[in-house]
């Protein structure tokens, strides 16, 4: 121990690192450590209560009709969400790529949504995908009809079941502009010698992309992959903002504030909470196990 | 590279001996319960009295429109009769009073309560604040004043716990109002209905006439129209029956009200989902729809929209309520280990003053609770309401807060939200007897 510390600058690295790893320690582990324990309490009300409750809070949640709406809903709008933002930027992307002018305005045109708060692009959308019918249409459903493609108006976030993939919609327009950054920065990583061995080899376009290009852009599309998933996992505000809080657009964090903040259950929402961790910790651990690897073999 | 992993090994074992030696310091901070005694220790040295001057800190949820106005005049009152007082708003923006709730929540787990703050009078202060000793009775004060003689007799009940009043009414909104295009019902030849069956009549002559019968708005207002719903089916007797544990839930009475509510929901329009409670209130206004049944302070919104009473706009108890008065009221408490007690009781008799609620409720658009203010300063509306809120009886609101504790109502609101999804009326019916159990008072 003394010899380890013998070394001034690693003195120093350590003292310069403290704080933040101290901060972390307590407001991050001893948190998630304290909500565990509040997710095994009884806690009900403004005073804590700390009555041991054994594993009672998480087996109630997997009969509880709400929190099946909440997994329902969580599961449909992680997959449109996805998949739709991650074809959309990869589309975006390959457009860009292929020496356009004027590419630098596109790329900002379609990173600015990036930009903006999801309440603001919740309230923009709630009204594009307003539901109402007759002469109070508006927003999409009356651009349809003065398109005459009336069939195409619905009722959107108000369907019943799948109106989640409507809210869906919205995050997707927010996010694709990301995936199109992430993609076009890996678009432009692959070294032009590769395609052009493939195209001396006689390759098609379609299969210098399905070939030599997609595979390349794996670690590209995994990044993304975690990163919006985390997203749509934890996503609250984007949903209030258009639909406010009702039970046919819930998701696990909206079910998790109402009923600790407006229903006082704390035991209940600690439980979601941690649940909503497990969820998430899913997807990032393995991810970070595997980037911490490859980067300790570089 | 391994120099690097040795040194956070090194990092991770410090870490670990400094955590286990105060592991338990953050761990607990936010778990420390908060006895009433500790709030009033000087945890908090800002919120304390500077160079002696006496002080009060109100906290509230009125930060914009009306209701700011409204505390503003009050605030003018008092300090016109306490100049000595300095008062502290501690108003909270956003969300009908989520967020301040969420606010106060942390503050008085911190051991850090204003001195007065606002709640919804009834069950949502008392479930939780008086549960949790966080507020004082204040009978002696009621009585010192006088209110109880300018005040409801069947009022009181509902505000108290065991016979202890806890917190003072500044303002009154009734809950089970009707409203309804005149000019729809004429072209139709419908009379305001009176029960609910001359309701559904009505409403089903307008649906084949092609007019939507019933405005309604997102999923809170479909409780409101609920809970007058179970009143206009049940009564005030057995109404005031399922808040204290008299009435069954899982009664055939319970169940027909509710079947009326499943019925009253195909008159509805079908972007109710995507509507606030004024783009379904205006939807009656703007002649879109004939029936919407809101708060009174719906006609507050109206007159902002320019509409004149009885030729844009009607009222009418909820059919069925006819007689009873529904009522939800925003009030003031006493805290526990307030900091500064003088200036909270200070405050309380200003909330509880003619001067002071006939300061607030002109600009707010609401009644007095008491029964004694001038009919002057208030509009066509309000003074019908005021005859009400003086001879009817008295019952109390779900969806603001009077008749369930905030754990009872999530509760009932998630039932709500699973039945307008599936329909199933039984199933609606076995939760809402569940979540009576549950969190209200039955075994």
């Amino acid at each position: 121990m003394r010899k380890f510390f013998a070394d001034k600058d690693r003195v120093l690295s350590v003292v310069l690192v403290l704080p933040s790893i101290l901060a972390v320690l307590i407001f991050i582990y001893g948190f998630i450590g304290w909500t565990v324990r509040v997710s095994l309490s009884k806690w009900k009300g403004l005073n804590p209560d700390y009555t041991w409750n054994g594993l009672t809070n998480y087996i109630n949640l997997f009969s509880d009709p709400r929190f099946a709406v909440d997994v329902r809903n969580t599961v449909i709008f992680t997959s449109v969400f996805v998949v739709g933002t991650i074809l959309l930027g990869f589309f975006l992307a390959v457009l860009l790529d292929q020496g356009l002018k004027g590419e630098g305005f596109f790329r900002s045109l379609f990173l600015f949504p990036m930009a903006i708060s999801y309440i603001v692009t919740g309230v923009v959308w709630r009204w594009l995908m307003n539901p109402a019918t007759g002469t109070r249409t508006s927003g999409f459903n009356l651009l349809f009809s003065y398109l005459h493609l009336d069939f195409l108006q619905n009722a959107w976030h108000t369907t019943p079941t799948w109106g989640i993939a409507a809210v869906a919609l919205a995050a997707i327009w927010q996010m694709s502009g990301y995936t199109m950054a992430l993609y076009l920065a890996g678009l432009r990583a692959i070294p032009h010698e590769l395609r052009e061995a493939a195209q001396i080899d006689g390759a098609s376009d379609l299969q210098i992309y399905r070939f030599v290009i997609l595979p390349l852009l794996t670690p590209v599309t995994l990044s993304a992959l975690i990163i919006l998933g985390h997203m749509s996992l934890k996503v609250f505000d984007l949903i209030i903002a258009i639909a406010g809080k009702q039970l046919p657009l819930d998701v696990p964090a909206i079910y998790m504030w109402q009923t600790t903040f407006d229903g006082l259950f704390y035991g209940r929402g600690a439980a979601i909470s941690i649940l909503l961790l497990i969820s998430v910790a899913v997807l990032i651990i393995p991810y970070i196990i595997y980037t911490l690897r490859t980067e300790t073999f570089k | 590279m391994k120099r690097l992993s040795l040194t956070l090994l090194g990092l991770l074992m410090i870490f670990t001996i400094v955590l286990s030696a105060c592991g338990t310091t953050p761990t607990s901070a936010p778990a420390q319960p908060t006895a009433p005694q500790e709030a009033s220790q000087p945890t908090n040295p800002p919120s304390q009295p500077s160079g002696g001057k006496q002080q009060v800190e109100v906290f509230s949820w009125w930060t914009g429109g009306g209701e700011a106005a409204g505390l503003e005049a009050m605030i003018k009152v008092f300090k016109a009769q306490y100049p000595d007082i300095e008062f502290i708003n501690a108003a909270v923006a956003g969300g009908a009073g989520t967020n301040a709730r969420a606010v106060l929540a942390s503050r008085l787990q911190a051991g850090d309560p204003p001195d007065s703050w606002q709640g919804h009078a009834g069950q949502e202060l008392i479930g939780t604040y008086v549960a949790g000793n966080q507020i004082q009775p204040l009978n002696d004060l009621y009585e010192s004043e006088g209110w109880l003689e300018v005040m409801p007799e069947t009022l009181i009940p509902l505000i108290s716990q065991d016979g202890k009043i806890y917190s003072v009414p500044v303002n009154i909104h009734r809950a089970n109002v009707l409203w309804y295009n005149p000019k729809i019902l004429k072209e139709n030849n419908i009379n305001v209905p009176t029960t609910i069956d001359e309701w559904f009549a009505a409403m089903d002559t307008l649906k084949a006439a092609g007019v939507t019968p019933l405005a309604l708005g997102e999923q809170w207002t479909k409780m409101h129209l609920l809970e007058t719903v179970l009143l206009g089916t049940l009564g005030p007797d057995a109404y005031n029956g399922l808040w204290n544990g008299k009435t069954d839930w899982g009664s055939p009475e319970v169940k027909v009200a509710l079947q009326n509510f499943a019925k009253l929901l195909t008159y509805a329009n079908s972007d109710s989902a995507s509507l606030s409670w004024q783009d379904a209130s205006q939807l009656v206004v703007n002649g879109d729809a004939a029936f919407n049944v809101m708060g009174d302070w719906a006609e507050g919104y109206f007159r902002e929209l320019g509409k004149t009473p009885q030729v844009d706009y009607g009222w009418a108890p909820v059919p069925g309520t006819a007689g009873t008065f529904q009522f939800l009221s925003d009030s003031f408490v006493l805290a526990a280990g307030a900091p500064h007690p003088d200036g909270a009781i200070a405050w309380l008799k200003i909330a509880g003053s003619k001067a002071g609620q006939e300061a607030f409720n002109p600009v707010k658009g609401s009644i007095c609770a008491r029964i004694d203010c001038d009919k002057s300063l208030f509009g066509e509306y309000l003074q019908s309401a005021m005859n009400d809120w003086a001879t009817n009886t008295v019952v109390g609101s779900l969806t603001h807060g009077v008749v369930a504790n905030d754990s009872w109502k999530s509760e009932i609101d998630t039932a709500l939200g699973l039945f307008v999804q599936n329909g199933d009326v039984d199933a609606f019916q076995a939760a809402l007897v569940a979540a009576c159990k549950s969190s209200g008072p039955c075994k």
